[in-house]
């Protein structure tokens, strides 16, 4: 996001102040006006006809245009943290009413027309939400907060869908009702997920971090550890998991599952965390371990009081890294029959469901920035206590 | 105090330091000078075991530093230099409070010792004490790092350039405070540099390196008046020998008491040098002495600088 908005600000021609925002604006009218916002099928099973955003506008969905009109006219008016409050706030709203835009037509189709009939969320949809969610954070970012605070706001952004989304209000879209269907196979997908980042988790920490310690130490033992690393990072996935099956059944384990799962995710996992601990230790600063051991520190006194404070920032963001990637990767596990969140979406690419492949997907997207947020916020609480 | 008996240390095959022998008596103020690669830092470290001699005999207090264990030596010795070392996570008052802390000294008596040091090292108690080193400047962050150092009351401080890094202002005046804290404390302190000025203006007792080898020893006039070589001599600087010679000695060694002579005193805490440049630029030979509290003590004829009144 910084990346975006600074050049943006610097310059800036005096009648755009905010280049973003304008380009985000554009792209939202490309959206709405030329890709299909709902899909309307008859049933599950032939194919939908797509329909526009200006087509369903009626009734109350018209107040979807407030938040839409500031947003538009935002980009134009000199930046201040009110306007950047109102933009994040418009843009939250504006997120919000899509959805419930898409839930209540998914409801009329269900009520005036056939209770078999299926809507579901074209690209237009997806590609509203994404600018929304991306004129929100640009707002926020703008905004300059703390950045424990700034985590919190931005944890509000998604709060108005999911309150659409527990009070029902979403029921009859076609994603909600392959959710209905399924409920019980989606929950324990869930779980089996969860199982999977974390029982990745633990063993990849206990092993990662001692070895970021001596990798750190010891750069002798470094090159070839990350050589190693390294190597294993680019096998690819599937390859990994099919490579294990052979040697865990020589060993008379099982060669599918969760065991192999957990191995190659581990050994995925091992890159980054190792890579931030070594990172983290290397940049504490040379003069104030002198210091410390100049003073009497013992080299414990000096490992834990001045090398791991100094470190864990560093550290923390390898582990936001590599749990991030954990999530994602554990879809492939399913492949390996691991189960989890992957499970759904293989099942409903290889029975051309979209909704079931979405029904997967989204809550793994949901899931990864979830943990993001968490380590943002863990790494800012992290360091104010630090400083 | 502290004896170091035919020490030698190598690197492969370069002698880093090569058979020095050094006796630093109790509240010496020993100046480890040379040009980079003479292994001044290098015999400093080997005091506090940070670096391991691997000839000779290191005696602290009488018996050989290898008999301690390495904390408990370091504890008893504080420790400066020229990069600071705050720890970046740490408040001022806990990194001052490093070696009490790890001493276990009571809360109370940690505190109050954090306060007295600062106000020491002329920085505001309340005003510091809950900052981060990298709200300072780097003048007082290197005050911190002396204070650090003193915390504990240690029997000898070890410096390694602790003012190196400094502009000069900053540096006069931390080395005025040094000057002051060894005259107040009598504490055996060790400094390496590779400032002349530096190590005349503070040095007790000089000790000349190259090549691991100690050249001279001794007090600053002696350096300066009977350089033992050459080298000594060079090292020194021969250009301006007699304005350091000057710098050695204060007005109030030739003051000539009583004697009145007219216009703006001058302090009698003056160097010899400083009152040069006084005369030269008020084109005068007599000036009026007084004391730091502006009493008349006398007066100083421009020939004084030359020997003492008779």
């Amino acid at each position: 996001m910084a990346a975006l908005a600074n050049p943006a600000q610097g310059r800036a021609a005096p009648w755009v102040h905010n280049r973003v925002l304008l380009v985000l604006v554009l792209l939202a009218l490309w959206a709405a006006l030329g890709v299909a916002f709902v899909s309307v099928a008859p049933n599950r099973l032939l194919t939908g006809t797509g329909v526009l955003l200006p087509a369903l506008m009626s009734g109350w969905r018209w107040g979807l245009l407030c938040p839409a009109a500031l947003l538009c006219v935002a980009a134009w008016l000199p930046g201040s943290r009110w306007l950047h409050a109102a933009v994040a706030l418009a843009a939250t709203g504006l997120l919000a009413a899509l959805v419930a835009v898409a839930g209540d037509e998914a409801a009329r189709v269900a009520a005036r027309e056939s209770p078999l009939a299926r809507v579901s969320l074209g690209g237009g949809f997806w590609v509203l939400v994404l600018l929304a969610w991306l004129a929100a954070a640009d707002a926020l970012q703008r905004l300059k907060l703390r950045p424990v605070r700034r985590a919190l706001v931005f944890a509000g952004v998604p709060l108005p869908v999911l309150v659409l989304l527990l009070t029902g209000q979403l029921d009859q879209l076609s994603l909600l009702k392959e959710y209905a269907n399924r409920q019980d196979v989606f929950h324990a997908a869930g779980w089996r997920h969860l199982q999977l980042v974390l029982t990745t988790l633990v063993p990849a920490v206990f092993i990662g971090v001692p070895l970021g310690v001596v990798a750190a130490r010891r750069e002798r033992l470094a090159r070839p550890l990350f050589a190693l690393l390294n190597v294993i990072q680019t096998v690819p996935s599937i390859a990994l998991f099919g490579l294990l099956i052979a040697p865990l059944v020589a060993l008379g384990l099982r060669g599918i599952g969760l065991l192999p799962a957990v191995i190659a995710l581990t050994l995925y996992a091992l890159l980054p965390i190792v890579h931030g601990t070594a990172s983290g230790l290397r940049q504490v600063p040379a003069d104030a371990l002198e210091a410390a051991t100049g003073m009497g520190l013992t080299p414990r006194q000096r490992f834990w009081r001045v090398e791991v404070p100094l470190a864990l920032p560093v550290l923390l963001s390898g582990l936001r890294v590599t749990t991030v990637q954990i999530v994602g990767l554990a879809v492939v596990a399913a492949l390996i029959g691991a189960g989890g969140f992957g499970a759904l979406m293989f099942q409903g690419l290889f029975s051309s469901a979209l909704d079931l492949v979405l029904l997967g997907a989204l809550p793994v997207v949901a899931l990864a920035i979830v943990v993001d947020a968490g380590f943002a916020l863990l790494s800012a609480a992290v360091q104010r206590a630090s400083r | 105090m502290i004896e170091l008996q035919a020490v030698g240390k190598s690197y492969g095959a370069v002698r880093a330091v090569d058979e020095v022998s050094l006796t630093i008596e109790r509240g010496e103020f020993v100046v480890l000078i040379g040009a980079s690669g003479s292994g001044k830092t290098t015999l400093l470290k080997m005091i506090n075991r940070l670096v391991e001699h691997d000839q000779g005999r290191i005696l602290f207090m009488g018996d050989e530093i290898r008999s301690f264990k390495p904390e408990d030596l370091r504890r008893r010795m504080g420790y400066a230099i020229q990069s600071t070392g705050l720890f970046p996570h740490w408040t001022v008052a806990r990194n001052v409070a490093t070696v009490p802390a790890l001493l276990r000294w009571p809360a109370a008596r940690i505190e109050t010792r954090v306060d007295e040091l600062l106000t020491l090292l002329g920085l505001a108690p309340a005003e510091y004490r809950a900052r981060y080193p990298h709200e300072l400047s780097g003048g007082q962050q290197q005050r911190i790092g002396v204070a650090r150092a003193l915390a504990a009351d240690p029997e000898v401080l070890l410096m390694d350039e602790p003012f190196g890094a400094l502009d000069r202002i900053t540096r006069l005046s931390l080395q005025h405070e040094m000057a002051r804290i060894h005259r107040a404390s009598g504490k055996t302190i060790v400094l390496v540099t590779h400032d002349i000025e530096e190590a005349l203006g503070l040095a007790t007792r000089i000790v000349l390196l190259d090549r691991g080898r100690i050249v001279q020893a001794g007090t600053p006039a002696q350096l300066l008046g009977r350089p033992a070589s050459a080298f000594v001599s060079d090292f020194m600087g021969r250009d301006d020998l007699g304005l350091k010679l000057l710098g050695l000695q204060t007005v109030a060694a030739r003051v000539r008491a009583g004697e009145h002579v007219g216009g703006t005193p001058v302090s009698a805490a003056l160097t010899l040098r400083e009152v040069l440049a006084e005369f030269v630029a008020r084109h005068v030979d007599r000036l009026p002495v007084e004391d730091a509290n502006g009493r008349p003590l006398g007066a100083i004829h421009f020939a004084d600088l030359l020997e003492p009144a008779p």
